[in-house]
């Protein structure tokens, strides 16, 4: 590549959360290795359009730039993945960035993921351990189990999969497959199954795991290979048995 | 089951879709079949089927009211999708948005057809071969019948495929594509049977 080649990016900004969007191009000079990140910090130098006029810089969101932490998110050439690792040599060209849609957008390509927040709040997605007293180590759980669940747990909130899931939507409250993945993950480690049927009410609950429209697209589009549909169908199982249990009333709800 | 009732009428309707609506689908185009072994043969099935007795009670409880509550549920769950399929081209995502498709398009061919039948055999009309054969002697008919019939057999086949996800039967990758195909092999056997029976009368 010679040294003067630029690579054009198809930018859909947006001033404000309460804006219109609008599409601003530009022109960055490659560098060997680039990925999108690289090149909007390029912009963010630089903030001169491809027509030669100076405009605000590009915003967006990072945080650790090596796809753990999922705030990077955005569109880019029409798939919801992380600028972080999408690598400038790998994507055709002109290359699009857009925020993702499912989310409302705050500026440019940095959008509002709290309704992921809310979800795993919802559902409890955490291991309740505080006492008022030291209530000593709690069970073990098995190498073969941790290495399982270990999969599961590298969801990074990124959004990636509401964006993908056609049943997200502004006319559904779904709480979207990360979150019922995350029960799936609490419920297995054996201090979090305790709280295992708090968890599975709130997935029965509105916005819950019945609006999984089996469509799998979450699964497909999941950055980090998390077995989604997997745990959506064992949610299934569980929610289903749980309901079977509980139909006439029960006092198992203790277990 | 206060407090979510979502989640119950999400799994009515998926188990409503399956039994009693699907197996009612599989007895009705069996019994149709007849029709390919002559006007005599179907007549005689015909009758014996609207000679049940308590048939208004079967009806009502074994068809419509959940063949309606599934489709009217469906309706408002087909609308509150948003379908992508042109940017997530993925095979269960086509098998999701036809879904939705083949579920507005049974939903309008079942209508049609119950008052074609149902509702003239209740206002005196008699339901048998040569009324049948007068429907299907218009080509547009014959059209209409069999993508009817066809939307319907793929409806039922790929919801006894998100039956099983559904109530958490299938839940390994591998279970949910052997289950893809079986479903697919219960599509062609249905439409099979469905499509002859709708020729035996042209």
């Amino acid at each position: 590549m010679s040294e003067t080649e630029n690579i054009t990016f198809i930018i859909k900004r947006q001033d404000d959360p309460e804006s219109s969007s609008y599409e601003e191009t530009f022109h960055v000079p490659y560098r060997q290795n680039m990925n999108v990140i690289s090149a909007l910090m390029e912009i963010r130098r630089n903030p001169v359009n491809a027509n030669g006029e100076d405009t605000t810089p590009v915003y967006w969101d990072m945080g650790c730039l090596e796809e753990v932490c999922g705030a990077c998110s955005m569109k880019i050439n029409g798939k919801p993945r992380q600028s972080c690792t999408a690598l400038v040599d790998q994507l055709e060209q002109p290359i699009r960035l857009e925020p993702m849609s499912t989310f409302p957008v705050m500026r440019d390509l940095a959008v509002d993921r709290s309704r992921m927040f809310d979800a795993l709040k919802k559902v409890k997605a955490w291991v309740p351990i505080d006492g008022t007293h030291d209530l000593g180590p709690g069970p073990r759980m098995a190498e073969n189990k941790r290495q399982w669940a270990y999969e599961l747990s590298k969801c990074m909130t990124c959004g990636v999969c509401l964006e993908a899931c056609p049943n997200v939507n502004s006319k559904s409250d779904f709480i979207g497959p990360a979150a019922i993945s995350q029960v799936r993950l609490f419920n297995s480690h054996p201090t979090g199954a305790m709280n295992k049927n708090e968890r599975l009410e709130a997935l029965m609950g509105e916005g819950g795991l019945s609006e999984c429209g089996n469509s799998q697209n979450c699964v497909q589009s999941c950055p980090k290979g998390i077995p989604l549909t997997t745990s959506i169908a064992s949610m299934n199982r569980e929610t289903a048995l749980h309901s079977f249990k509980s139909f006439f009333g029960s006092d198992h709800e203790v277990n | 089951m206060a407090g979510n009732r979502e989640f119950f009428y999400r799994r009515l309707h998926s188990l409503l879709g399956v039994i009693p609506v699907g197996v009612f689908l599989i007895q009705h185009l069996v019994v149709n079949h007849f029709a390919t072994r002559g006007e005599q043969a179907f007549n005689d099935a015909a009758h014996f089927m609207e000679s049940l007795p308590f048939r208004i009670v079967l009806e009502l409880f074994i068809i419509f009211i959940p063949l309606y509550f599934h489709a009217i549920y469906g309706v408002y769950i087909a609308f509150t999708s948003k379908n992508n399929v042109s940017q997530y081209g993925y095979f269960r995502n086509w098998m999701f948005y036809l879904q939705r498709i083949s579920g507005i398009i049974t939903l309008i061919f079942v209508t049609w057809h119950v008052w074609e039948t149902r509702i003239q055999a209740a206002l005196g009309e008699e339901v048998n071969f040569s009324m049948m054969a007068d429907i299907l002697a218009n080509p547009f008919m014959v059209v209409f019948y069999i993508i009817g019939v066809v939307s319907t057999t793929f409806h039922f086949a790929n919801g006894l495929w998100s039956f099983l996800v559904s109530w958490g039967i299938t839940m390994s990758p591998r279970s949910q594509r052997i289950s893809t195909y079986v479903t697919l092999a219960i599509f062609v056997a249905l439409s099979y049977v469905g499509v002859a029976a709708i020729l035996a009368f042209i």
